[in-house]
């Protein structure tokens, strides 16, 4: 059986962005207090006419823009999230009308926190190297909600990436994925609820460092490979400072978690979150490059994958869609008011 | 007059308490590691905490006469009320049928727990009792442990105005700033000096010292205090083994006495207060104690007082009369209670770096005076320990235990 990866990737963040000291001043904080105990110095946020369901077209369209497969060949349509535009009407049929793979097509919404993304590409691997489909693409994307005033609201932001998951032309081969569950509540919405809630500190050791820990030494054990052996490493980000402390936690360098730490330039895209950084770290990887990703989803779970980059990124022509710096760098600002406006803060739970 | 004459004798006999009752030695205790255990139960807290203590004082179970346990509100933090039932059963008492006994004095209630088996086992009643205290604060999330904290407070006249722990007593704080000169720098030291002290504790919840400046800086919580003036919400507990003194030397080579014992109340608000910047009920518990212990202020070689916030230790050893009133800013400042000081306080880490939690705390206190009068307490040991006074508050001043205890 061949080797099951990569084939393409595209990303997208919406173009606004909110900066902390804002938030922090229209709540009268301190804003060098949130900005450095949060490590976010600016988010991004989606205007009123952008959902997940543009964003996820969006990235895949990118994605799609930089090969030259038949959208007809994509068996299979996954899209991660946990803001889904409706409770019940699939995204996934939306992004794949969009993109011109439907009828004959698998198509499904996964929801499990900000790990949502790379359950999908854990499911278009299965898909893919069971050849029930030739490719598969796998979304995760956000445009998460935090309530007025709580401290989720300097990082949750918007953005997505999708990844076309095949057995031909990998340009990232991905060698192992591991996951690692437990029922933990650290984060939740209710049905119906506009707004999630969380557990405080309780998301912090028991929950994203038990998880990212537990999972990333075990896949580094099956693989039998160390930090150093990595020339990138992502981890979820939920804000700038827990990813920093985790891959400190685990032996990784600074330079190796830079290209793919965002969060403090554009938030927490949840689904999209260590999706976007790994995409950020294909935008520059070359051939032989090895690459670490973790991620974790709340309630709670992460999923881990050992990713070798192949010969064929060469032959990929990254310049045919935006790379994530460059979507980075195209921004604009809103002030508190005008995101209160867009984010829809201005009604009662 | 024949009816009058007996009872008047009989007055004055019960009020000569000392001279009919025993006395009441520690002789086993057992601290959990406190901080936000997230894996430990209330049950297996105090479960652990009170088979820890039987194992240290090497008494069987079936020696037991009662238990006693201290926890401020198991109610609203774990759901769990009929505590006492559920302690004696978690650790295997049940078919015992031993008498348990909760006791709940807000953030006193492990002091008054500690006094309550003292009162037993003095009286002649019980020989050996356990006492224990326990709190799980962590279960609940955002606002819910300071409102359940604010149970402590009036609830007519001050929580339902939207009084909390931290604004009252930075009312105090402001007003000590306003009265003696006390300054935010003071305040941050008393922080800076528990930390340090809990850096060297291993049951601490804050094993690492801090600098000045980050206390300084810290996220205002109510004006004077900052993040880190305010003590944590924890979970953990404590327990110790009281035995009649005389029978002491039959379980342990080093037993402690309880020498005093004090407890007063005053106005549950604030506001009906003489002065704020004094507790009456720490000094009036405490002038029992040091009575009943026949011993001054001055010849306690360590204390451990009830910083809930750094300005309470201030008013504490004021009203303890280790300093004069006014001058426990000057303390810190003179290092009169750092470890190596005149008179060491809280050398456990305190509230402030230990951790609180709540229905714990006050046996914790007297864990650690036991500890340090046995010379048991490591790299946190203070040097030639005989006089321990352990201090214990129930919310902002309205109830006060004082413990003094000497190793025998």
């Amino acid at each position: 059986m061949k080797d099951v990866g990569i084939v393409s990737y595209g990303a997208y963040i919406p173009r606004l962005r909110i900066k902390s000291s804002d938030i922090a001043h229209a709540w009268g904080k301190n804003p060098e207090t949130i900005t450095g105990g949060l490590g976010i110095i600016e988010k991004s946020v989606p205007s009123p006419d952008q959902d997940v369901a543009t964003i996820s077209v969006e990235a895949a369209r990118a994605a799609l823009a930089r090969t030259n497969i038949d959208p007809q060949d994509i068996g299979a349509v996954y899209v991660g999230s946990e803001s889904h535009p409706y409770a019940v009407k699939p995204t996934g049929t939306i992004v794949g009308e969009a993109i011109g793979a439907t009828p004959i097509l698998k198509v499904a919404d996964y929801e499990f926190a900000c790990k949502a993304g790379t359950a999908a590409i854990q499911t278009c691997m299965a898909l893919v190297k069971s050849e029930m489909v030739r490719y598969g693409i796998a979304i995760g994307s956000d445009t998460s909600q935090a309530a007025p005033g709580d401290a989720l609201e300097y990082a949750a932001s918007a953005g997505g990436a999708a990844f076309i998951i095949g057995r031909e032309n990998v340009i990232a081969t991905i060698n192992e994925t591991c996951s690692f569950t437990t029922d933990t509540p650290d984060f939740w919405r209710r049905e119906g609820r506009k707004y999630p809630a969380h557990g405080g500190r309780f998301t912090g050791a028991p929950a994203y460092f038990r998880h990212i820990m537990s999972n990333a030494q075990n896949l580094m054990k099956s693989v039998n490979s160390k930090p150093e052996d990595y020339n990138f490493a992502v981890f979820h980000q939920p804000n700038g400072k827990f990813p920093v402390r985790v891959a400190k936690m685990l032996g990784f360098t600074p330079d190796q978690i830079k290209q793919g730490l965002l969060c403090p330039i554009i938030g927490n895209t949840y689904s999209g979150s260590s999706m976007l950084g790994l995409a950020s770290v294909l935008d520059v990887a070359e051939p032989g490059n090895r690459v670490f990703v973790t991620s974790y989803g709340s309630g709670a779970g992460s999923d881990a994958f050992d990713i070798t980059i192949t010969d064929n990124i060469k032959e990929l022509p990254r310049k045919n869609a935006p790379l994530v710096s460059e979507l980075i760098e195209k921004k604009q600002y809103v002030d508190y008011s005008t995101y209160a406006k867009y984010r829809d803060l201005l009604y009662e739970d | 007059m024949l009816i009058i004459q007996p009872m008047l004798s009989i007055g004055i006999f019960y009020m000569r308490t000392d001279k009919m009752m025993r006395d009441v030695a520690i002789i086993g205790i057992g601290v959990t590691k406190f901080g936000e255990l997230w894996d430990k139960s209330f049950r297996n807290l105090i479960a652990e905490a009170g088979s820890k203590a039987l194992f240290d004082s090497g008494i069987s179970g079936k020696e037991l006469d009662a238990l006693y346990v201290g926890s401020m509100s198991t109610g609203r933090f774990v759901g769990q009320e009929h505590v006492g039932a559920l302690v004696a059963d978690w650790s295997g008492f049940a078919h015992m049928h031993i008498p348990a006994i909760r006791v709940e004095s807000a953030c006193a209630s492990g002091g008054l727990a500690v006094r309550q088996g003292y009162f037993s086992v003095a009286s002649g009643m019980n020989d050996v009792v356990v006492v224990g205290g326990v709190e799980k604060m962590t279960d609940v999330v955002g606002d819910e442990a300071t409102d359940t904290l604010a149970t402590g407070l009036d609830q007519e006249w001050e929580a339902f105005f939207g009084a909390t722990f931290p604004g009252l007593y930075a009312m105090i704080a402001t007003r000590h700033m306003y009265e003696y000169g006390t300054t935010r720098e003071q305040l941050a030291k008393i922080a800076v000096k528990n930390h340090a002290n809990g850096a060297l504790n291993p049951y601490a919840q804050f094993k690492r010292a801090i600098p000045l400046e980050k206390v300084l800086n810290s996220p205002m919580t109510a004006y004077p205090l900052g993040m880190l003036d305010c003590s944590p919400v924890s979970d953990g507990a404590a327990a110790v083994v009281l035995c009649a003194a005389d029978k002491a030397k039959n379980y342990t080579d080093k037993p402690v006495k309880i020498l005093g014992t004090g407890q007063a109340s005053d106005t549950l608000s604030l506001h009906g207060r003489r002065d704020i910047c004094t507790f009456d009920s720490t000094v009036y518990a405490g002038k029992k104690a040091y009575e009943q212990a026949k011993i001054k202020p001055d010849d306690v070689d360590v204390a451990e007082v009830h910083d809930c916030f750094t300005i309470a230790e201030i008013i504490a050893i004021e009203d303890l009369g280790f300093v004069k009133k006014g001058e426990g800013g000057k303390a810190i400042d003179e290092k009169i209670t750092t470890l190596d000081g005149k008179i060491p306080v809280n050398p456990s880490g305190g509230l402030k770096a230990k951790g609180h939690p709540v229905g714990a705390t006050g046996v914790a206190q007297i864990a650690e005076i036991v500890m340090q009068l046995r010379g048991e307490a490591g790299d946190r040991q203070v040097k030639d320990a005989k006089i321990g006074l352990a201090h214990n508050v129930g919310a902002v001043g309205a109830s006060c235990v004082v413990h003094i205890l000497e190793a025998i």
